[in-house]
């Protein structure tokens, strides 16, 4: 097997020979933590039934009183259960393995710089998957500057809030099925950054959408959750849809679905096409599925219903920055598609405003960052489709940090006011901020660090999330000067319009953004507690476990906007990531951009300045005209009114697509096709229709049968006359 | 291995053993058990049922670890049927015993074995009254079965296509639920109609390929390939004959609606060998015979036409129906004729990919679908309900059941990683090149099949545990979690490593769609009306 | 003379007819039936008399014919009266359906 595996590279490539080709172990660990902690909880809450099951009718001894485990693997949200009997050995192996595979993965990162000039990827290939005629699918693995940068943020993220769930969960009776689902989850997120083709990115795309499910799902006993996981596979799948479709236009122009072979192919397309058009935007579905973009984002503010971990990794780390990956890895096909990047950029600018509107008036913590999410997830849609890959894929870093920050904080929150409500035996909502408040001075350290996100988020500078936005409204604005976008149409309006209008969008977010941030910071550390006299005196910080990736993630958060600073730095590297990811996308950046002259620094200088006023000018508005200490807890909150309310209720999206979609579709499909076609026309009139005829014939003939002698007698006499007749007549 | 094959000249014997394996055990089982039965009482609790479905038990496992040679006795590299048997029969009517198998058979064969097997563990206890009868039955169903896939002689097909409806009417009609006599009348009525035509039609041909020197017909499949002479009108309209046969079993809309009643009233065993085995019958006469008999008149734009828009309307049609069907097997019902629209797809897309993928499709139907009736009826012996709403939350109680459930739902969905995947992928890539739109149409059906048993399997196994009497369920027991192990692995298995099987499949793949083009390219070169 | 036997016997048999097809009780359509049978046997006897012997040959197997029918088919009406108390043929219909 070893051998295969090594034999199964190809040509000599500088990597060749080097730890690299251990890739595939990376995403194996995972896969080994899920099948040994699937196993582990299956073989807890497994017992076996009786061999007849039919006789069973009196023997339920041992169900009378379910095990914890039973319990547990049974998705009830019974925290302060007992910790799970294989609690230890799964910490261990759970976490261990993403640990491992981040460790792997930064060596692999250390061979790889000091491999020198790498220009063309590493492809490992394993097995054949698909062979069939001219369709040559391979399992194989692609290893460049890009899949790379991604290993590490998934495993390095990855790695932190496996710990992080080590404390978060460890009440939790179902502890090995979730560890096994995370393990799973990250599984597929690494075939997806890593595949070396179309199909096998497409298996950790729908992987992820998988796991997903079950995750968001996890306390399934609760109707709500288990809706907002089937919603969340369903929308996905909406989303898959483009995907496929797209796939099929590539092997159908281009006999190929490797990145490599696409590549080639890419070349010789038509710049601006109608076909690379479609694909394009096709592919684009499938992120605004997968990414959550307008229309499809609704399933990810649904998606808080699964631990907040969860919420961490996959909706704000991982999985919902497949899209955007997704289009990094099809650069060479946007990059010729002008019209399809006026769209993307489009609709992310339109998504971050309104998502960002949003979250100006939601109340649970966890819903303001789902929806912060989805507008951030549009900035790094506006930075990849304008064109400029490594701005978007920047932002992904960033992001990964400072949100993942902020949702594990938020979960030390959560976990510290269920801990308090569980002493009580309080059931209020342990994720309403109007229940919150002055926690600063309970969870100081948890305080601290989520101002350093929030003001990273804002755009503050020195912190990341100042770099990386900045970059994004920086390139948008320059390509909307000159670039093969700008020059484009869509519907008659030239690209470059589109693009100052998103400009427009991307700065009133950004303005938004501060405030709704600023906003959760004051109502849930800031100004009097409304927790509770008897709930006060246990809110406490988190244990270590859980903040000690909140630590490491408070110092990425902090320094990450190194590792890609702009010119007009006064000090550090010039634009690291962007000379690592060089040799993958410097051509189709370069293509889109092509001829564009340097930007002025006094215009450079101008456009942050204009940034990062807005940033403070947010943080400043919401910090004088927000009075925390006029809020009353949840359950004596009063109602909504007005516009306020529509945003509260976000806009009613949810409803309408209910009324719009669902409910038709059910009705149609009930009414027309099962009772109307199926069961009237076809079944009724067709199959029982002809059954009835046939009786009926049967029944007119048995009429003649009357048992009348003379009746009989006189058909007898006709009949022999007109024989007679007949013969008589010829 | 194959060494050792050829060693006990396995290729020689092992398709005549396949098809008398079943009637011997058949006859034991008859033989034993008659004596014992009584008219009334349980035969599980008293242990009558012991020595029938012991019997049957041993005879499907030999049948299936005989048959398993065949994977690799099978040189996919031939192009010619291999492990032939051809006996004379009944000569004064060119009737002759032929049978051999090429790749596609051979996985049809080895999906049949694999799940008879299933099925009767199945079927362990919850069949309480004249199990001799029904394991008997369920033998010589095999026989049919295999029969059908091994046939090279057209009439040897047509006699054992009959022989399979026989069976299963019995024990849709004895053995089913509370509607099971309308549903078995109408399976059999059904089904009968079409072959009568297909009957008429391959009696046509038969003479159609007589000897000219001795006037005698010939029923052997490569005999009336080559030698038929049949005028394009008629060719048109044995197509339809055959065509109305098998679009009957497939199931095509509008021909579908035996399916939901039979599936619904007949016992587990019964589904499942129904929705694996007897639907690929269906898909298979159409690759073996309808289209390459009559290939002009499949590839008629007009009829070509028809097929694939019924093949893309029962794809989105079954999906939605499924989706407002309260009781469970309905839904699996409807999800068949859905699933088995793509394999029509593919065959009538008529590229490589689309053939392969219908195959594929096809094999991992068989194991999905049957996977759902299995668990299907294991809960059923527990609550004996299958409608959804009196369910709900019990994964809590039931979590192996669960975690099996949820599996084989993903593998119905076609998640990759699974074998649906694999097929519906190719299926839907190979059609696109020829059918865009309707293969456009036909892949938003994997958003609607996600919602229809994802919906379902939520209201079934999450959501809170409301009714008190799903709480006392018990969990699979040991020969049940014995029956979906082996399922779980076929589905990763097929879903990550496909290619032996492809592999296996190529040939018969490549050929079905070169000889139609072949065939085609030969009548428009201009060749004279009176040859086919 | 043939032409005036033929005349008489086709009368006859007309009458014997339209009795079968008309009369309710079956003992008077039975003879009718046997006025039919004599109808014929006159034809015979008439040819037999222009044409040879062998028509009056006819006229044996006929009546030999006529007396085996009359004995069974009274003994059904005698059967069916037992059963049906009655003997009008618009009642019985047991052969219905």
């Amino acid at each position: 097997m070893l051998s295969l595996l090594q034999a199964a590279t190809a040509g000599a490539h500088p990597l060749t020979g080097t730890i690299a080709e251990w890739v595939w172990l990376v995403p194996l660990l995972p896969l080994l933590g899920f099948i040994f902690n699937g196993a582990l909880s299956l073989a807890s809450a497994y017992h076996p039934g009786p061999g007849d099951p039919a006789l069973d009718a009196g023997d339920h001894s041992h169900h009378t009183h379910p095990t914890p485990e039973e319990h547990g693997a049974a998705g009830d949200d019974t925290h302060a259960v007992a910790r799970h009997r294989f609690a230890t050995v799964t910490s261990m192996v759970g976490s261990g393995v993403l640990i491992l595979s981040f460790l792997l993965s930064a060596a692999i990162f250390f061979a790889m710089r000091g491999a020198g000039e790498i220009t063309a990827p590493f492809v490992q290939r394993y097995f054949s998957w698909m062979p069939v005629g001219d369709l040559r699918v391979d399992a194989a693995l692609q290893l460049d500057q890009l899949s790379m940068m991604m290993t590490l943020v998934v495993t390095g993220v990855g790695a932190l809030i496996h710990l992080f769930s080590v404390g978060y969960m460890q009440d939790d009776p179902g502890y090995p099925r979730y560890f096994a689902y995370l393990n799973l989850f990250v599984f597929f997120m690494l075939l997806l950054v890593l595949g070396g083709n179309y199909p096998l990115l497409f298996i950790g795309w729908e992987g992820v959408g998988l796991c997903s499910y079950l995750l968001i799902g996890f306390w399934f006993s609760e109707k709500a959750n288990a809706d907002a996981g089937k919603k969340a596979f369903i929308v996905n799948r909406i989303g898959d849809f483009g995907f496929l479709i797209a796939m099929f236009m590539i092997f159908a122009n281009m006999r190929t679905l490797d990145f490599t072979g696409v590549q080639e192919g890419a070349a010789s397309l038509p710049v601006g096409g109608t076909l690379v058009t479609a694909i394009c935007l096709f592919l684009f579905l499938g992120c605004i599925g997968k990414s959550a973009q307008i229309p499809l984002y609704v399933w990810l503010p649904d998606a808080m219903a699964g631990p907040t971990p969860v919420s961490a990794l996959i909706h704000a780390a991982t999985m919902v920055t497949a899209g955007v990956y997704l289009i990094a890895r099809s650069s060479m096909l946007f990059s010729i598609a002008p019209v399809a990047q006026i769209v993307v950029v489009v609709i992310g600018a339109l998504t971050a405003i309104f998502a960002a509107s949003i979250g100006l008036k939601q109340w649970d913590i966890k819903k303001v960052l789902a929806y912060s999410t989805v507008s951030q997830l549009g900035y790094m849609f506006i930075g990849v489709g304008s064109g400029a890959y490594v701005t978007g894929l920047f932002h992904l870093v960033t992001h990964a940090f400072f949100k993942a920050l902020l949702f594990l904080g938020s979960g030390s929150v959560i976990f510290a006011m269920h801990r308090a409500y569980h002493h009580s035996g309080n059931h209020d909502d342990a994720q309403d901020m109007r229940n919150m408040g002055g926690l600063k001075q309970y969870m100081p350290v948890t305080f601290g660090l989520m101002w350093i996100a929030t003001l990273a988020i804002a755009g503050i500078p020195p912190l990341s999330g100042f770099f990386s936005k900045d970059e994004i409204l920086g390139a948008l604005f320059a390509r909307a000067g000159h670039s093969t976008i700008a020059s484009a149409h869509l519907f008659g309006i030239p690209g470059s319009a589109w693009l100052y209008f998103a400009y427009l969008l991307g700065l009133i977010a950004a303005f938004m953004t501060a405030v709704y941030m600023t906003r959760m910071m004051i109502y849930t550390f800031h100004g009097p507690n409304r927790t509770g006299q008897k709930e006060r005196g246990h809110l406490a910080e988190a244990p270590w476990i859980m903040t000690g990736p909140l630590v490491v993630l408070g110092v990425l958060t902090a320094i990450g906007g190194w590792i890609n600073l702009p010119d007009f730095a006064p000090l550090g590297v010039v634009g690291a990531l962007e000379h690592w990811l060089d040799p993958v996308l410097g051509a189709p950046t370069a293509h889109v951009i092509a001829g564009a002259g340097e930007t002025s620094a006094s215009l450079e200088y101008g456009l942050v300045g204009l940034a990062v006023l807005i940033a403070a000018g947010g943080i400043a508005l919401a910090w004088t005209r927000l009075e925390p200490d006029t809020l009353v807890p949840k359950r004596e909150a009063p109602q909504e009114e007005g516009f306020e309310k529509v945003l509260v209720n976000k806009y009613y999206v949810d409803e309408i697509y209910d009324e719009t979609i669902v409910q038709p579709v059910i009705g149609i499909s009930r009414g027309l096709l099962w009772r109307g076609i199926d069961v009237g026309l076809i079944d009724g009139l067709g199959v029982n229709g002809s059954a009835y005829f046939t009786r009926f014939v049967g029944w007119v003939g048995s009429q003649l049968q009357s048992g009348q002698l003379g009746t009989y007698a006189w058909v007898l006499v006709a009949g022999v006359l007109a024989v007679l007749g007949a013969f008589s007549i010829r | 291995m194959n060494a050792l094959l050829t060693s006990i000249g396995y290729s020689s014997w092992i398709l005549p053993a396949l098809l008398i394996i079943p009637i011997v055990g058949a006859a034991v089982i008859w033989l034993l058990g008659a004596r014992r039965s009584r008219p009334s009482g349980d035969e599980v609790a008293s242990g009558v049922a012991s020595a029938p479905r012991l019997i049957a038990l041993v005879t499907f496992a030999v049948e299936f670890v005989v048959s398993l040679g065949l994977w690799w006795s099978f040189d996919p590299a031939s192009a010619a049927w291999q492990s032939v048997v051809d006996l004379a029969w009944i000569p004064s009517w060119g009737i002759r015993f032929t049978i051999g198998v090429d790749g596609i058979a051979v996985m049809m064969v080895l999906l049949t074995t694999f799940i008879m097997l299933l099925s009767v563990g199945g079927s362990w206890t919850s069949i309480r009254a004249r199990a001799h009868s029904y394991y008997a039955l369920l033998l010589i169903l095999t026989t049919g079965m295999i029969g059908v896939f091994l046939a090279l002689d057209l009439f040897l097909f047509y006699v054992m296509w009959e022989v399979m409806l026989i069976p299963m009417y019995f024990i849709i009609g004895i053995w089913g639920g509370d509607r099971r006599i309308y549903a078995s009348l109408k399976f059999f009525i059904y089904t009968m109609v079409g072959s009568l035509l297909m009957l008429v039609a391959i009696i046509y041909l038969g003479l159609a390929a007589r000897n000219p020197a001795t006037g005698i017909a010939s029923f052997g499949y490569d005999d009336i390939l080559q030698n038929a002479r049949v005028t394009s009108t008629a060719a048109k309209w044995l197509f339809g004959a055959f065509f109305l046969a098998f679009a009957v079993k497939v199931p095509m809309f509008p021909f579908h609606t035996w399916l939901p009643d039979a599936h619904v009233e007949a016992p587990t065993a019964g589904s499942v060998v129904l929705a694996s085995i007897m639907l690929k019958l269906g898909t298979f006469g159409f690759l073996r015979l309808a289209v390459p008999l009559f290939p002009t008149a499949a590839m008629d734009p007009t009829i070509r036409g028809l097929i694939l828009g019924l093949a893309v309307v029962g794809i989105v049609y079954g999906a939605l129906v499924s989706l407002v069907q309260p009781d469970f097997k309905k839904l699996v019902a409807y999800s068949s004729v859905s699933h088995l629209g793509f394999v029509m797809l593919g065959i009538f897309a008529l590229t490589v990919q689309s053939v392969q993928g219908a195959l594929m499709v096809m094999i991992n139907h068989g194991i999905s679908t049957g996977a759902l009736f299995l668990l299907v009826g294991m809960i059923y012996e527990r609550r004996h309900t299958r409608l959804i709403d009196a369910y709900g939350g019990i994964a809590r109680v039931v979590p192996m059941f669960a975690a099996a459930l949820t599996i084989v739902t993903f593998s119905s969905i076609g998640v990759p990683g699974t074998n649906g995947f694999v097929g519906e992928f190719l299926v839907l890539i190979g059609a696109f090149r020829t059918q865009p739109i309707l293969t456009f149409i036909a892949t938003t059906a994997v958003i609607i099949s996600a919602a229809y048993l994802l919906w379902a399997i939520q209201r079934i196994l999450f959501n809170p545990l409301d009714k008190p009497e799903n709480e006392h369920i018990p969990d699979l027991n040991r020969r049940e979690l014995a029956i979906m192990v082996p399922i779980v692995a076929a589905i990763i298995w097929l879903g990550v490593y496909p290619a032996p099987v492809l592999r296996r499949m190529e040939g018969a793949a490549e050929k079905f769609v070169g000889s139609v083009d072949a065939r085609r390219n030969m009548l428009m070169r201009g060749v004279a009306e009176g040859r086919r | 003379m043939l032409a005036e036997a033929l005349f008489f016997s086709a009368v006859l048999f007309t009458i014997g007819v339209f009795g079968v097809l008309i009369r309710r009780n079956a003992i008077i359509v039975f003879m009718c039936v046997e006025l039919m049978l004599n109808a014929v046997n006159l034809t015979f006897v008439a040819f037999a008399q222009a044409y040879g012997a062998a028509g009056q040959v006819f006229v044996f197997f006929v009546m030999t014919v006529a007396a085996a029918e009359a004995a069974v088919g009274l003994a059904i009406i005698i059967a069916l009266f037992r059963h049906r108390q009655t003997v009008n043929l618009q009642n019985i219909n047991l052969l219905k359906g």
